[in-house]
């Protein structure tokens, strides 16, 4: 299997303008970065395509950098990155919390946060926290960019309002107020795809968002506007496990979902609700 | 396609795609380097690329073009002897991947960094303990076994704080 793919064809752009380029003009043309599900997907036949776009030689898809109040996360920032930096960890803490639950550290010395939103898997660690702080991806194509709330980005399972020559270049984040929140629930600790994954923040009105329950990752307004009403924990847990559509699969069950979430809802409110 | 494996140039014609672990083993032949699951989840095939552990199962090996990889042949270290001396290698197929993992801490570390830096790595004969003993920074406790055995709480690899203020 791995010695097939090693044969098909990769383009190696050296400037963001010629993998637009060649994004649109010869298409259709995976993208890849980190390659932690590339071969993965190979191995379980699920990869998009035949020909793949390399974007590690676009530098300007790099960094972490602030720009006015806004937090300008590139592409390819990697997990490990997240973790490491300052400016991550002073403004949005909750997403190198998560970077840390991803994988393992060599799968976080590769995979990318671009590539995480790209994936669009509904259990995308960083996904949830993405969704609290309310971000917007930002796309390129060779005639314009566009930006997209987050809350907008995925239409479905694994799909996304991506058009086939665009690339993701940032994810932009704004100041975010109040306590947040993050736990990733998994079989174990590391190497592990949740079960359950939630962030949150506490606010005046709360933001909450969760991963695998649901085709995509979710905010659940619902439950937000019961807690910001004043209503009671008890209220708001009930709200969630009714507005969340969990499935049965390999990893867990719905049910089980449901609970935890509820769970989980219950360690945000009296983890965040404790004097400082 | 140039780069530096450890420590000399190589110079290697491979495929782009080709995953480093196969360049590595059949083109190089460098075989410390060994294949578990091939997809990222045990750790058996890390290698270091500058200075940071990657599964080389998951890296294409065009992006090593110019970058410094380090494979067990060419690490000098005393980390294997450690394993060995407190029962933290049977089968032999994880531990040139947990010599590397480790190989990226920095001396004498805690049992909990140890436990986080290997937590991608996986081997199904030892149990661990002997593996955490070796490479955690105090490895002349005295009574090494009861120690694992009351050890401190197991601190679950890679869980950190949940974070509480914003």
């Amino acid at each position: 299997m791995a010695t097939a793919f090693s044969r098909l064809p990769l383009l190696q752009p050296r400037s963001l303008d010629e993998a637009l380029r060649l994004l649109r003009d010869e298409g259709p043309l995976v993208p890849l970065a980190g390659c932690t599900d590339l071969y993965v997907d190979f191995h379980f036949g699920t990869v998009g395509g035949r020909r793949f776009l390399d974007l590690q030689g676009l530098g300007t898809l790099r960094g972490i950098r602030r720009r006015g109040n806004t937090l300008v996360i590139g592409a390819l920032a990697t997990y490990a990155e997240l973790i490491a930096s300052p400016l991550v960890r002073r403004r949005l803490p909750i997403l190198a919390e998560a970077s840390r639950w991803v994988g393992s550290p060599q799968i976080q010395n590769r995979g990318t946060l671009g590539g995480n939103v790209a994936n669009a898997s509904p259990a995308g660690d960083t996904l949830p926290v993405l969704a609290v702080a309310e971000a917007t991806v930002v796309l390129r194509r060779v005639d314009g960019e566009r930006r997209v709330p987050f809350g907008s980005f995925y239409t479905g399972y694994r799909r996304t309002v991506m058009r086939p020559d665009e690339l993701i270049v940032s994810i932009e984040v704004p100041p975010v107020e109040g306590r947040q929140w993050f736990r990733k629930v998994g079989t174990r600790a590391a190497q592990a795809i949740s079960k359950v994954v939630m962030a949150a923040v506490r606010a005046p009105h709360p933001r909450i968002a969760l991963g695998s329950v649901a085709p995509t990752v979710v905010r659940v307004p619902r439950t937000e506007a019961v807690l910001a009403g004043g209503g009671s924990l008890a209220e708001a847990q009930a709200v969630l496990v009714d507005e969340i559509q969990p499935i049965d699969d390999l990893r867990s069950t719905a049910a089980y979902r449901r609970r935890v979430s509820a769970n989980l809802l219950a360690q945000f409110w009296s983890e965040t609700g404790r004097k400082r | 396609m140039r780069f530096v494996l450890n420590g000399k140039r190589a110079d290697v014609d491979a495929a782009p795609l080709k995953r480093l672990l196969d360049v590595l083993r059949e083109d190089c032949g460098l075989a410390g380097t060994k294949e578990g699951c091939g997809e990222g989840e045990c750790g058996a095939c890390t290698v270091l690329v500058d200075g940071a552990p990657v599964n080389s199962c998951l890296v294409p090996f065009a992006h090593v073009r110019g970058r410094k990889v380090t494979t067990i042949e060419g690490l000098r270290s005393r980390l294997p002897e450690a394993l060995v001396r407190e029962g933290g290698t049977q089968c032999g197929i994880c531990t040139p991947g947990i010599v590397m993992a480790a190989a990226a801490l920095g001396p004498r570390p805690s049992a909990a960094c140890v436990r986080e830096a290997l937590a991608g790595n996986l081997c199904r004969c030892t149990g661990y303990a002997g593996i955490v003993r070796a490479l955690a920074g105090r490895r002349a406790a005295p009574h090494p076994r009861v120690r694992a055995a009351r050890g401190p709480r197991p601190v679950a690899p890679g869980r950190p704080k949940r974070t509480r203020r914003s």
